[in-house]
């Protein structure tokens, strides 16, 4: 197999004229995709047969929920990529999702909490996903801390991503806390096959978890272009990007 | 030391009932247990960052897994296991029952074990590092979680008088996990943070 | 033996190894020279491995020395800065325990060193009440101990006397007779045999 694709995701000039072209393309698709969900969920789909409205945060909570644990991940894979196969690049695309990964969660505590006001009474309870979504955060607070804490770029780099792949282990325990322990937060809905809600409901669901990704990608790849000028701002390609 | 002054400021600060200090008793003695061994922690390999023996350990030739991993269980015998044993006292005072000391110090020893493991690896990626101390209590809770859940849990079900097996196996699991991973983990933290 | 080739390594935005070259061949000496800053101490970091440099490649008896790191510790003996002394051991007990996380030694040869670097009078004092040249002596001895081919050296004058500096050239002598291999950064000039040395010039544009 032809690997030169991979390889010249790796240097930064490409990469940098690739952020540039692509952002548009997918923040438009994003915004797009985000006004039919919305429309689709909030306007088109049924009021829910036991919520009535309230239901309708699902629309912003699952998506960002799963964003979260998603971000999380690709950060990990990148500092991995970035530690074994020694790609700057890499590393700069992991330090760069890291901000936008804890946005992210902190979204979706909100959301929940907004969530779980008429749903159980209370804007917080301590149950396992909750617990260990906060616990996410906080997560991502220690790699940002840890970045910050180094003062040797390199060795910050190295470092965040030894700490990023040992971290990852939470995530398969947060996707599946609300299988193995009792909880108060519902467990996963069914959305194909034999679905577990109407055809009106799930689709703008869907639609609403593309529109996220896509949103992530234009955010992270605005960022990264940011953080590659950062890195390399001593080298002749930046210089003549700048002009 | 320091857990059984923490241990003795709970009833003090919460309530003397017994029956409600021994509802506490599972987090109040978990969590002293975490924060002793953050304490602890700090010192893992800091003397021997600062002196060059750390480094003369990577330059070796031998495992650093190895060397580490040793140098974990020795830590944990000098502060983990002296805590899981001194448990009962801390125990006795918060209202947990005698019949439940014998699993609640099996439990103890196996939680601090497994937190020193993990907390081996996030000592090895804050060397040399700014605000190192409160830096690796940061890193290392959100990884301890899953320690701390079932640790309490099985401490729980002890005093309870329940079955303790289900927490106890996972606890368990956890620690063979980190015996296998964590050292590995922790050569690699080592070796980036004496860069 | 230990080929290193264009080596580039930046510590932060610092461009601090710019292409470094150079070859150690047996029964000869390295000297790396430059001023304060100019990277002596990383190279012989990177060469021994503690520092990852982003290009270049190193090989120690033709194999690359990444790949076989661990072959080429064991037959590596670094000397940093500080020598690396626990400081409530006495310089017997340091020597034994750093020795011996790497071989056996016995006690005969841990006095045979000690006697070599003048360190026996005050071997069985704790390390921290000694002096920054006595801890250095103990430190040499125990770059003896380590039966190493390649010697890497981080300013091994540094708090000598007179004598002091004489036995590290003498030790070096020894050890290049012994078909060894010494890298090793200095401020002055080592007093070596003429035809043994090479110079190398770190820092210069």
């Amino acid at each position: 197999m032809n690997w030169t694709w991979f390889h010249r995701f790796g240097s930064a000039p490409y990469m940098y004229g690739f952020a540039q072209r692509w952002t548009p393309w997918f923040g438009g698709a994003a915004l797009l995709l985000m006004l039919l969900g919305l429309y689709g969920g909030l306007v088109l789909a049924p009021p829910d047969y036991q919520q009535k409205d309230a239901y309708r945060i699902i629309y912003v909570h699952a998506p960002v929920a799963s964003l979260s644990l998603m971000i999380y991940t690709a950060m990990a894979v990148a500092a991995a990529v970035g530690l074994i196969w020694r790609m700057k690049v890499a590393h700069a695309a992991a330090a760069a999702s890291a901000p936008i990964g804890a946005w992210i969660t902190v979204a979706t505590l909100v959301t929940g909490s907004l969530w779980g006001k008429p749903m159980w009474g209370a804007y917080w309870v301590w149950d396992p996903r909750l617990t260990s979504e906060l616990f996410l955060l906080f997560l991502y607070f220690g790699y940002m801390g840890l970045r910050a804490a180094i003062e040797d770029p390199q060795k910050a780099d190295k470092a965040s991503a030894v700490l990023a792949i040992v971290g990852v282990v939470n995530v398969p325990i947060i996707k599946y806390s609300v299988n193995w322990w009792n909880s108060l937060h519902q467990p996963a809905t069914r959305l194909l096959g034999k679905a577990d809600m109407v055809w009106s409901m799930v689709w703008p669901l869907l639609t609403m978890f593309l529109a996220f990704m896509l949103f992530f990608a234009a955010v992270l790849l605005i960022r990264l272009r940011a953080e590659l000028l950062r890195r390399e701002r001593g080298a002749s390609w930046v210089r003549e990007v700048l002009s | 030391m320091f857990f059984m002054i923490v241990a003795t400021l709970f009833p003090l600060t919460l309530t003397p009932e017994l029956s409600r200090l021994r509802d506490a008793a599972p987090g109040v003695l978990w969590i002293g247990a975490l924060l002793s061994s953050l304490l602890a922690l700090e010192f893992l390999f800091r003397d021997d960052a600062v002196d060059g023996t750390l480094e003369q350990f990577a330059l070796s030739g031998q495992s650093l897994t190895w060397m580490l991993f040793a140098k974990t269980c020795t830590h944990w015998l000098l502060t983990g296991l002296p805590l899981a044993l001194s448990a009962p006292l801390a125990a006795l005072a918060l209202g947990v029952p005698v019949a439940a000391l014998g699993s609640m110090i099996a439990a103890l020893a196996l939680g601090s074990f497994a937190l020193s493991l993990v907390g081996a690896i996030c000592a090895g990626l804050t060397l040399g590092a700014r605000r190192g101390g409160v830096l690796l209590s940061l890193l290392t809770l959100p990884l301890s979680v899953p320690i701390l859940v079932f640790g309490s849990d099985a401490t729980r079900h002890a005093i309870a008088g329940t079955e303790i097996a289900g927490p106890m196996y996972m606890l368990g699991a956890i620690a063979v996990l980190g015996v296998t991973l964590a050292p590995l983990a922790a050569a690699a933290a080592v070796r980036i943070g004496l860069e | 033996m230990l080929n290193v080739q264009g080596l580039h390594l930046w510590r932060g935005d610092r461009h601090v190894l710019q292409g470094v070259s150079f070859e150690a061949t047996p029964g000869r000496c390295v000297l790396l020279t430059g001023k304060n800053g100019a990277g002596k101490t990383t190279l012989l970091r990177a060469i021994a491995g503690l520092l990852e440099p982003e290009e270049g490649r190193m090989t120690w008896r033709g194999a690359s020395v990444r790949d076989t790191r661990d072959e080429f510790h064991s037959e590596l003996a670094y000397l940093g800065h500080e020598p690396p002394l626990k400081g409530d051991l006495t310089g017997r007990e340091n020597l034994h325990f750093a020795t011996g996380i790497r071989r056996v030694v016995s006690a005969a040869e841990i006095d045979a060193a000690l006697a070599r670097t003048g360190g026996t009078a005050f071997a069985d004092r704790a390390t921290r009440l000694l002096s920054a040249g006595q801890r250095r002596r103990i430190a040499l001895a125990g770059v003896l101990l380590a039966n190493a081919a390649l010697w890497l050296l981080d300013e091994p004058t540094t708090n000598l006397d007179a004598e002091g500096q004489q036995l590290v050239a003498d030790l070096v002598a020894e050890q290049l007779s012994r078909g060894g291999l010494v890298v090793a950064a200095v401020h002055h000039s080592l007093p070596l045999v003429a035809g043994t040395l090479t110079e190398l010039t770190l820092g210069v544009a």
